[in-house]
């Protein structure tokens, strides 16, 4: 799929809009679970790695790939796990919050 | 095949949206994070069929082993370290994974840049042979004449060469900024300069970065992208090494920012939208946090990153006059079971002593007696935003009785017992009293104000920072030096007795 220029442009300036907008109103106490779930949005890197990988034709390409495979996995899966885990602190016992 | 790769993107791109979105609030928050897990495995699964790949003429079966073979080891590493770390140290592990999305970038990013340059200097040697003979050149001179027309930048278009660069150079310096903020929070690297007159060493770095990446895109020499990236990755080193642990949250915050917009920008070389929305969403939340996280503490972005937190202005601030007063457990604790209202200020000390357990076993046993008991937490308060708000929900706390500095600061006066545990500079009157203070300026929780003020305290150090607190001298200041865990379980055993 090809993205030109000022689609692009449009794409970057909603997708930025969005992204403040979600944060807006968080309260402090999911500072730190939402910066580590940000964190793990940013593990779809993963899918571009791949294609990276995917398509690398010499063994220079293969190295960097796999090096691009392996570390966005790391961000993915660890990302998801922390997040997960820290939540799952929060759960039934969320009556009265100030949230 | 592609419509179903991209709607695929589609929908995984609104489940991040969504999970994120869900995850603002405590009460949705778990269902967010595993709509954005499913979002993540939809992704990544209908990648294998990405026509990018499966047309792609290098050796694409080989390509495959080795993207399951990375995936399957770094997954079960992460995985691993993800669940078996303890919770004190999710700081640092979040520290690691988004260095790890940062340098993922950078590689995909490098591999496009090898992809071509290896175009130009395939296609160079074709050219020049034809341009010899046409011209009646000798084939050296035809081969300069045409290497001077090919570019990195030509051979990649203009705007993907551009964002690919740029996107290069956010994410090598996510990366290598990343890991040095891991290592620092981990406790293996402390120093605060590697190099004498670090700060103007740094901006020479930076300086030799970006004329490096604009370079990049000039060039047809595989050398200058390697010095680029070799300069990125000293210079992304170079920020965070000046920075103190005070100010650790915000620039993991940054970094966390910076490479959500690597990820976008990449995502834009390759012509894929799921990268470029949750990217830049990324890029544009965390900015916000950072900026949220910096305005806590009353110092400008750039006053965080150029300043070198507590490497030395601390010597101009005059000491605090007169002795630290030392307190037993017993009195502490006959102390705040007669009280009528008690806040307890927790810091970065009561996550590594791990007290929060036994901190909550003592504030059940006051509210057994009727005494009234808050939790003041300051903005920036551990190494992350919210850090302590987790440690507490993780001890049992309700969310109920943990406030906020601007909620609560009006009611120090009005408390018998300030119990501080684990904190120092955002309870540093230096901030408001000392103008030759490197905190100076900084919003505090003004724990001088109530009647009592005990402080937990391992040593007579300095905190983080390296600055001399003021409070630790105050007349109506107590310390009881030991172990924040032993310190709250001595607490808790006097507190039974009454």
């Amino acid at each position: 799929m090809v993205i030109e220029g000022f689609v692009a442009l449009y794409i970057f300036m909603l997708a930025a809009f969005t992204g403040y907008e979600v944060i807006a109103r968080v309260p402090v106490i999911l500072h730190t679970p939402l910066m580590s779930g940000s964190n793990f949005v940013h593990g779809i890197v993963l899918v571009g790695a791949m294609v990276a990988l995917g398509q690398a034709e010499s063994p220079a390409e293969q190295v960097i790939g796999f090096i691009a495979v392996f570390l966005a996995a790391g961000n993915a899966v660890g990302g998801y796990v922390s997040t997960e885990r820290m939540l799952e602190m929060f759960k039934s016992k969320d009556e009265g919050g100030k949230g | 095949m592609n419509t179903i790769v991209q709607l695929s993107y589609f929908a995984a791109a609104v489940l991040f949206i969504l999970g994120l979105k869900s995850m603002s609030s405590p009460k949705t928050a778990r269902r967010g994070i595993i709509w954005a897990g499913a979002g993540m495995v939809l992704a990544t699964l209908i990648t294998f069929v990405h026509p990018s790949i499966t047309h792609s003429e290098g050796p694409v079966v080989t390509n495959y082993v080795l993207i399951i073979v990375a995936i399957a080891i770094s997954g079960f590493l992460a995985w691993w370290s993800g669940k078996r770390v303890p919770m004190t140290d999710m700081p640092q592990m979040v520290a690691l994974y988004n260095g790890m999305g940062g340098g993922a970038a950078a590689a995909i990013a490098a591999v496009e840049l090898l992809k071509a340059q290896s175009t130009l200097t395939a296609s160079v040697a074709a050219r020049a042979a034809e341009l010899a003979q046409a011209k009646d050149l000798t084939v050296d001179q035809a081969r300069m004449l045409v290497e001077s027309q090919g570019t990195i930048g030509a051979a990649l278009g203009t705007d993907a060469a551009i964002l690919g660069i740029i996107g290069a150079l956010i994410g090598t310096v996510a990366f290598s900024g990343s890991l040095i903020a891991w290592a620092k929070l981990d406790g293996r690297f402390n120093r605060n300069s590697v190099l004498p007159m670090q700060q103007i060493v740094n901006i020479a770095v930076f300086a030799a970065t970006i004329l490096f990446a604009v370079l990049t895109f000039f060039t047809d020499s595989l050398g200058t992208v390697i010095v680029f990236f070799a300069l990125a990755l000293v210079a992304g080193a170079f920020m965070a090494i000046p920075i103190g642990g005070a100010d650790m949250p915000v620039v993991i915050s940054l970094f966390n920012a910076l490479t959500g917009l690597a990820v976008g920008f990449e995502g834009f070389v390759l012509g894929n939208p799921a990268m470029i929305i949750a990217g830049t969403v990324v890029g544009a939340a965390g900015s916000l946090l950072t900026q949220l996280m910096a305005k806590a503490m009353n110092r400008p972005l750039t006053n965080v990153l150029f300043s070198g937190f507590g490497t030395g202005a601390a010597a101009e601030s005059e000491g605090p006059e007169g002795e630290m007063k030392e307190i037993q457990a017993e009195d502490a604790g006959i102390m705040m079971a007669y009280a009528s209202q008690v806040v307890i200020v927790p810091g970065y000390g009561m996550a590594v002593a791990q007290a929060q357990h036994k901190i909550w076993e003592m504030v059940e046993l006051l509210q057994d007696k009727g005494v009234t008991v808050k939790f003041a937490i300051h903005p920036v308060a551990g190494r992350m935003p919210g850090h302590m708000n987790v440690l507490l929900a993780e001890a049992g706390v309700p969310y109920d009785m943990i406030y906020d500095m601007e909620d609560i600061n009006a009611e120090f006066a009005n408390t018998d017992v300030a119990l501080v545990i684990g904190a120092n500079d955002v309870v540093n009157p230096a901030a408001e009293d000392d103008p030759g203070s490197p905190i100076y300026g900084m919003p505090i929780l003004k724990v001088r104000e109530a009647h009592n003020v005990i402080v937990i305290k391992r040593g007579k150090g300095r905190g983080f920072s390296g600055v001399e607190n003021h409070l630790f001298f105050a007349e109506n200041t107590r310390m009881l030096f030991n172990d924040g865990q032993k310190a709250a379980a001595a607490l808790v055993q006097v507190v039974k007795q009454f």
